[in-house]
């Protein structure tokens, strides 16, 4: 019994303990002297690591969710003869929602499992150490330019998203299920408010960019640097930053559009 | 004699698990010290003291005067400028090829302009034999040759205070012998002061001005090469000579082996 309490007690106690870390480490990595001569071509290349080497997977599911939006929708308005508000519709399923969830989701598997496996090999193959001794800061060199990366870049990638999905409702709509065209673009842009529905989505999409990263970055920080370590690091960046995506849409809708 | 490094009385854990008890040393400058031990003894974790990356829970840790344990982040890194490390993996950043990662240290560190930086780099290449090589990336290099590369990257700043561990282990017999030679060469010929972590006793006794051997959470023995040869304790002679048994014992634990057959432990 006292065992139990026992692990109980050490699983809260490690778990704050890491929060701690995490927050120190956020802290140590973002604040400091900016030195753009030194940061800015790094993070350049994470922008491209991070940002533009997810743009094919979030275009093509963006277009393909956004197709199946519009075939769903179509197939339920028409019966109420009301499928002239596909376009609001599919519009707002994806800036509102879909735009940031699916891409933090997707961010999380494609761009966050890779971030946690190249810090986690980096720890391993004692490239983080050496940077210590060679007197350089890996938060500052390897966590601060990936940090900003997925930051600008995740937001971004949801425009992208939202854009190309309402692209692929507005292709199967009206170029394949006849929806008028004028009909589909007017009603959306009269019922897509500016700050409601986008700004809330980038609002969403930033907040998810930041958990995601420092989820991400946090777990191959404090990756056990073994094979097997790496390994579960990777798919707890995944499980944990998908959790936290959904969780956090939740209280965040409850927010915004709750009251 | 003026010391580089002073260890007095450092005791250190790593959890529970202690791994020094009043561990004490000197590294006199200009000098290559050997300070060898059986596997497991935290002969890495050694570098990282002198290094300031763990600290110990009790003692002190000079390095040129300073206490390291006591320095701010500033002060610290400050000093790392002035001493460097060989890790055993070489710890080359994958994403750079050779010739960035030895000019890695100076862009950081220096303002010097970049037609002065590849003449710097040039320069340690060729004293490590890998000026041909500096175009690959470190995926592309044998094991021998990202040790070298890595040893160009570490004098890329002339530290006063090298440290290498295990340099020796996993190299085929001609890139130990290369690495032999470049560590007592560049000794000299650039005024450094070595620390080489190794258990490769013949190798590294033959570079070494002065040894430590390190067992049992202490120093055990310590003097030139030839003192150590000489010395009859039999811990120094079981390690020396490669013994399988004796202090160091060969059973990881002693418990009765019949008793725990017949199921002793149940």
């Amino acid at each position: 019994m006292i065992q139990f309490f026992e692990n109980v007690g050490r699983r809260v106690l490690d778990s704050v303990a890491g929060i701690g870390f995490a927050l120190a480490m956020f802290v140590s990595a973002i604040i400091g002297k900016p030195q753009p001569r030194k940061s800015w071509p790094l993070f350049i290349k994470q922008m491209y690591v991070v940002g533009v080497l997810s743009m094919v997977i979030i275009i093509v599911s963006g277009l393909f969710i956004g197709m199946v939006l519009g075939l769903q929708g179509y197939t339920i308005l028409v019966d109420y003869g009301a499928e002239q508000s596909l376009g609001p519709m599919v519009a707002l399923s994806l800036l509102r929602e879909l735009g940031p969830v699916v891409t933090g989701l997707l961010f999380a598997g494609r761009a966050g499992s890779a971030l946690t496996a190249e810090i986690g090999l980096m720890k391993a193959t004692e490239q983080l150490s050496s940077l210590e001794m060679m007197a350089v800061d890996p938060l500052r060199r390897v966590i601060a330019p990936r940090f900003w990366a997925g930051l600008i870049s995740m937001p971004l990638l949801a425009l992208m998203f939202s854009a190309v999905g309402i692209y692929g409702g507005y292709l199967v709509g009206s170029g394949w299920l006849g929806v008028d065209e004028g009909a589909f673009w007017s009603v959306m842009q009269s019922a897509v408010d500016w700050q409601d529905d986008l700004l809330n989505g980038v609002i969403k999409s930033i907040v998810f960019a930041f958990v995601v990263t420092w989820i991400a970055l946090y777990k191959g920080y404090r990756a056990v640097p073994t094979s097997a370590g790496i390994s579960a690091a990777t798919t707890s960046t995944v499980v944990t930053a998908s959790l936290a995506v959904l969780g956090l849409d939740f209280i965040l809708t409850a927010i915004m559009f709750g009251g | 004699m003026t010391q580089l490094v002073e260890l007095k009385d450092v005791h250190f854990a790593h959890g529970d698990r202690p791994l020094y008890n009043g561990l004490s040393l000197t590294v006199p400058k200009g000098k290559v010290i050997a300070v060898m031990g059986p596997s497991g003894i935290g002969k890495t974790t050694l570098l990282k003291l002198i290094g300031g990356q763990l600290k110990p829970n009790k003692g002190s840790i000079k390095v040129a005067g300073e206490e390291v344990p006591k320095l701010n982040r500033d002060k610290l890194y400050e000093l790392r400028k002035r001493m460097s490390m060989l890790f055993q993996s070489g710890a080359l950043f994958t994403d750079m090829s050779v010739f960035d990662n030895v000019a890695f240290p100076l862009r950081e560190h220096t303002e010097l302009s970049e037609d002065i930086i590849r003449s710097v780099v040039l320069m340690k290449l060729e004293a490590v034999g890998l000026r041909g090589a500096r175009d690959l990336m470190p995926s592309e290099l044998s094991g021998g040759m990202a040790r070298r590369a890595a040893l160009a990257r570490a004098i890329a700043l002339d530290p006063d205070l090298i440290m290498y561990d295990e340099p020796f282990a996993g190299q085929d017999p001609i890139s130990m012998g290369v690495i032999v030679k470049l560590i007592k060469s560049l000794n000299q010929s650039l005024g450094l002061t070595s620390i080489v972590v190794s258990h490769d006793v013949k190798e590294v006794l033959s570079i070494a001005d002065y040894a430590y051997v390190i067992a049992d959470k202490k120093v055990v023995g310590e003097g030139t090469p030839d003192e150590l040869r000489n010395n009859n304790t039999d811990i120094i002679k079981q390690f020396l000579q490669g013994d399988a048994d004796g202090p160091v014992a060969f059973h990881y634990s002693n418990d009765d082996f019949t008793t725990d057959l017949l199921g002793g432990d149940k």
